[in-house]
């Protein structure tokens, strides 16, 4: 009898301890191939083709109604998005999926931020999108189109959206300060020169009404005049020259100057607290890619809608857009290929801005009636896919690095906000290039 | 080591001392050469068992503590970027050696420090006072206990986001408050001591009911008659608290020190999350960047692997200084008691 049970629990224990082991060997087994598995097998598919794909913050391609319009075109494809809220949460797990290469989705967004980080240190892991059937490089804006080509040749992801840069303004606020309201008039204020920008900003101050701002942060600004930069903080040989560009010590110094007038309220944008001034009007204007409009309507108060305008920013600059990129260990490569080729085609992005309000960065979509007849709840009845499109054509070539990230975050979250602490410019600057410098590791 | 079967008395079944069972020497052999197999059989498991009862433990422990260990520091050894970490290359000590002169870890450094201590003594102290209180008899004992608990069960991000919003500059209802009483503005985030204020605000809220029921446990282990006879001799409630609940905490004490201890060197929660730059630089100037913060951001945002990993050992360093500080303190209180 003893012996018996001895036996019994002992079978239990090994089975337990073996479970265990094959648990722990499987999940490390999965975990080498995951890309294979998630997509192969879906029960509901019933043999259909599923397709994932990995996003991040509101890309909108759900909601346009593509991946419905796109499984009608092809009925043995279905496709399912995983969706990661920032992209702060999104790119690292993608930077390790992409080195081991190991759990990666057959389709994945990649910001433009990190695009250059991206080409540079993955392409061999990702395929060339240049070389299937269907893509034609004259669809896209051709910065764009550069931004994820590595230097021999390999085009690593296709562009969706870009953010082309304008000024948005409150009509109301420049009224009370006795400014121009007409977009045109506006825009020749200050047209060509980010400086005329500021002065705008003083006429605006002298008469403005009490406790509303020029603009809506120091960081909003800086970016915006960095954007139209053609060399912002490498150069073309891939330098880091942030230190050296004279373009961006001159940003630096204009953005620091109107801080330190008052022209910008002290805020860090997304923030709660610079939420919270959009709802309540405190500042007149803004640096404004199409998706900031999205934003300004997310935060705004009711009563501000139809009270803002989008006028052309003194340099065309670009702020924000994606690629999708299609890794080598997807199991359905072909097929994803394929998909995103249908997807970033100019009549999907227009029909993506119309909804989303992300700005095609296929410039044959500039004309079609979804964007040229655009109109936004926040601007009431003006048409503003014009003044975007004028912008994303004329927005240079800028050159992106694989840090640009931690540079521009450097100048602007441990630099030109100080100024509206009173710091000096000079005292600001160098807080800055010390943190940057020891992000850059150099 | 288990006592040998062939040479150790039969077991007893359940009937006792009644013979059960014929005796040894009239057993065939063959039936005694099982008895030998399932004895050497038993022997093995007696010897084995134990092992594969612990092994999940260990298994689980070689493949994320060991290894992770050995790792890192083979990569802190090394230039290594997260973007290729495969790609390594060989620099000694250099990343310890740097350290000596980062003036971003000696800045963390110390805002862990000065963290540490606004926040671990009064959450201490306050801990002490409520577990007084709640070890008097009270109506409704069981909800304050519970409520105590609360801030310790709730999600650090939800927290901490709501914190953010109370301390906020312009619009946060702490300084809405404090306008109130003729003071300005202050800047939670932004200024060098309000922030740090603020984050042992988060921690101090979070951890101190924890603390509190962990003394109050130990209060009720306190005999009653140690009170009945101090009563007896004139101590009032202060002197009870004074010369018969802290001596008896004396070990509790130091525990839950040693506990706080360790959580305010690792804090990294709080401080990042209440950064309104969802970054994880602690401020603009850095001026509420704990060591946990900045191993991330070196890590995680910079993508400097091999950099990381030597904060991270040498963090590992100073919490075994630490606890060795701790080990002789306490070794001494003990020695002197």
């Amino acid at each position: 009898m003893r012996a018996r049970t001895r036996t019994a629990r002992k079978t239990v224990v090994l089975a337990a301890v073996a479970a265990l082991g094959a648990g722990l060997l499987a999940g490390c087994a999965d975990d080498g191939k995951d890309g294979d598995g998630s997509g192969s097998s879906d029960s509901s598919g019933k043999g259909k083709t599923t397709i994932t794909v990995g996003l991040f913050g509101t890309m909108g391609f759900q909601e346009a109604g593509l991946y419905t319009e796109y499984e009608k075109l092809h009925p043995n494809i279905k496709i399912s998005q995983n969706v990661i809220e920032r992209n702060e949460n999104y790119y690292p797990p993608l930077v390790n999926h992409l080195t081991t290469n190991s759990g990666l989705m057959d389709v994945q967004a990649v910001e433009v931020a990190n695009i250059a980080e991206v080409t540079a240190t993955q392409a061999d892991k990702l395929t060339d999108m240049s070389k299937v059937a269907g893509v034609d490089k004259s669809n896209w804006l051709d910065w764009k189109w550069q931004q994820a080509t590595t230097k021999d040749g390999q085009t690593i992801g296709l562009g969706t959206d870009v953010g082309p840069m304008a000024i948005c303004y409150r009509k109301d606020l420049f009224q009370q300060a006795g400014l121009p309201t007409e977009p045109d008039k506006v825009a020749a204020l200050w047209a060509g020169d980010w400086s005329k920008l500021v002065d705008v900003g003083k006429q605006y101050k002298a008469k403005a009404p009490k406790g509303t701002y020029f603009m809506d942060s120091p960081g909003g600004l800086l970016n915006a005049i960095l954007s139209s930069e053609k060399e912002k903080f490498y150069d073309a040989s891939g330098k880091v020259i942030y230190k050296t560009n004279p373009a961006i010590r001159a940003g630096f110094n204009l953005t620091a100057k109107a801080a330190q007038e008052g022209l910008v309220q002290p805020q860090t944008q997304f923030q709660p607290a610079w939420n919270t001034t959009i709802a309540k009007s405190k500042f007149a204007a803004i640096a404004c890619p199409p998706w900031m409009l999205g934003t300004i309507k997310g935060n705004a108060q009711p009563d501000s809608k139809g009270k803002w305008a989008v006028a052309t920013s003194p340099k065309s600059g670009n702020w924000g857009g994606t690629f999708l990129t299609v890794p080598k260990s997807g199991k359905h490569v072909k097929e994803a290929q394929e998909f995103i080729t249908w997807l970033t085609a100019p009549k999907q992005q227009a029909t993506l801005f119309k909804v989303q309000a992300s700005f095609p960065s296929a410039p044959a979509a500039y004309t079609m009636p979804e964007v040229t007849g655009a109109t936004n709840e926040m601007t009431g009845s003006d048409k503003i896919g014009p003044v975007f499109a004028e912008a994303a054509k004329s927005a240079p070539v800028q050159v992106i690095g694989p840090k640009d990230q931690i540079v521009m975050q450097g100048l602007s979250d441990n630099g030109v906000i100080l100024v509206t602490k009173g710091k000096s410019p000079e005292e600001a600057w160098n807080t800055a290039v010390k943190t940057i410098d020891n992000n850059l590791d150099q | 080591m288990a006592t040998r079967n062939d040479t150790a008395a039969p077991p007893t079944k359940e009937g006792g001392a009644a013979p059960g069972r014929p005796p040894a020497d009239a057993v065939s052999p063959e039936a005694a050469r099982k008895r030998a197999r399932l004895s050497r059989r038993w022997q093995r498991d007696m010897r084995w068992s134990p092992y594969a009862f612990v092994s999940p433990f260990f298994l689980l422990f070689l493949a994320f503590g060991l290894f992770p260990l050995i790792y890192t520091g083979w990569a802190s050894l090394h230039q290594v970027e997260l973007t290729a970490p495969t790609d390594m290359s060989w620099v000694g000590l250099r990343n310890y050696t740097r350290i000596f002169d980062d003036e971003f870890f000696w800045n963390a450094a110390k805002n862990t420090l000065t963290i540490g201590i606004i926040s671990t003594v009064p959450q201490l102290l306050m801990a002490m006072g409520i577990a007084h209180i709640l070890n008097y008899k009270l109506r409704a004992s069981t909800f304050y206990r519970v409520v105590m608990l609360a801030p310790y069960a709730t999600s650090i991000a939800a927290a901490s986001l709501v914190f953010v919003l109370l301390f906020g500059r312009d619009y946060g209802m702490i300084n809405w408050a404090l306008h109130f009483v003729g003071i300005d503005a202050i800047d939670w985030q932004g200024d060098k001591w309000p922030s740090q204020i603020a984050v042992s605000t988060i921690i101090v809220w979070r951890w101190t009911g924890y603390n509190a029921l962990i003394y109050l446990a130990a209060m009720q282990a306190i005999p009653q008659d140690l009170y009945e006879s101090a009563a007896l001799d004139g101590a009032s409630r202060w002197r009870q608290f004074l010369h018969v609940t802290l001596p008896s905490l004396r070990p509790t004490i130091l525990f839950t020190a040693v506990v706080s201890t360790i959580g305010a060197s690792q804090v990294f929660g709080e401080p990042l999350l209440f950064d309104v730059n969802k970054g994880s630089s602690g401020g603009a100037e850095h001026q509420f960047q704990t060591l946990g913060l900045y191993l991330y951001e070196q890590g995680w945002v910079n993508q400097h692997l091999g950099r990381a990993s030597a904060i991270a050992w040498t963090m590992f360093l100073i919490l075994i200084v630490i606890g060795i500080v701790n080990y002789v303190i306490s070794r001494r209180l003990r020695a002197s008691s």
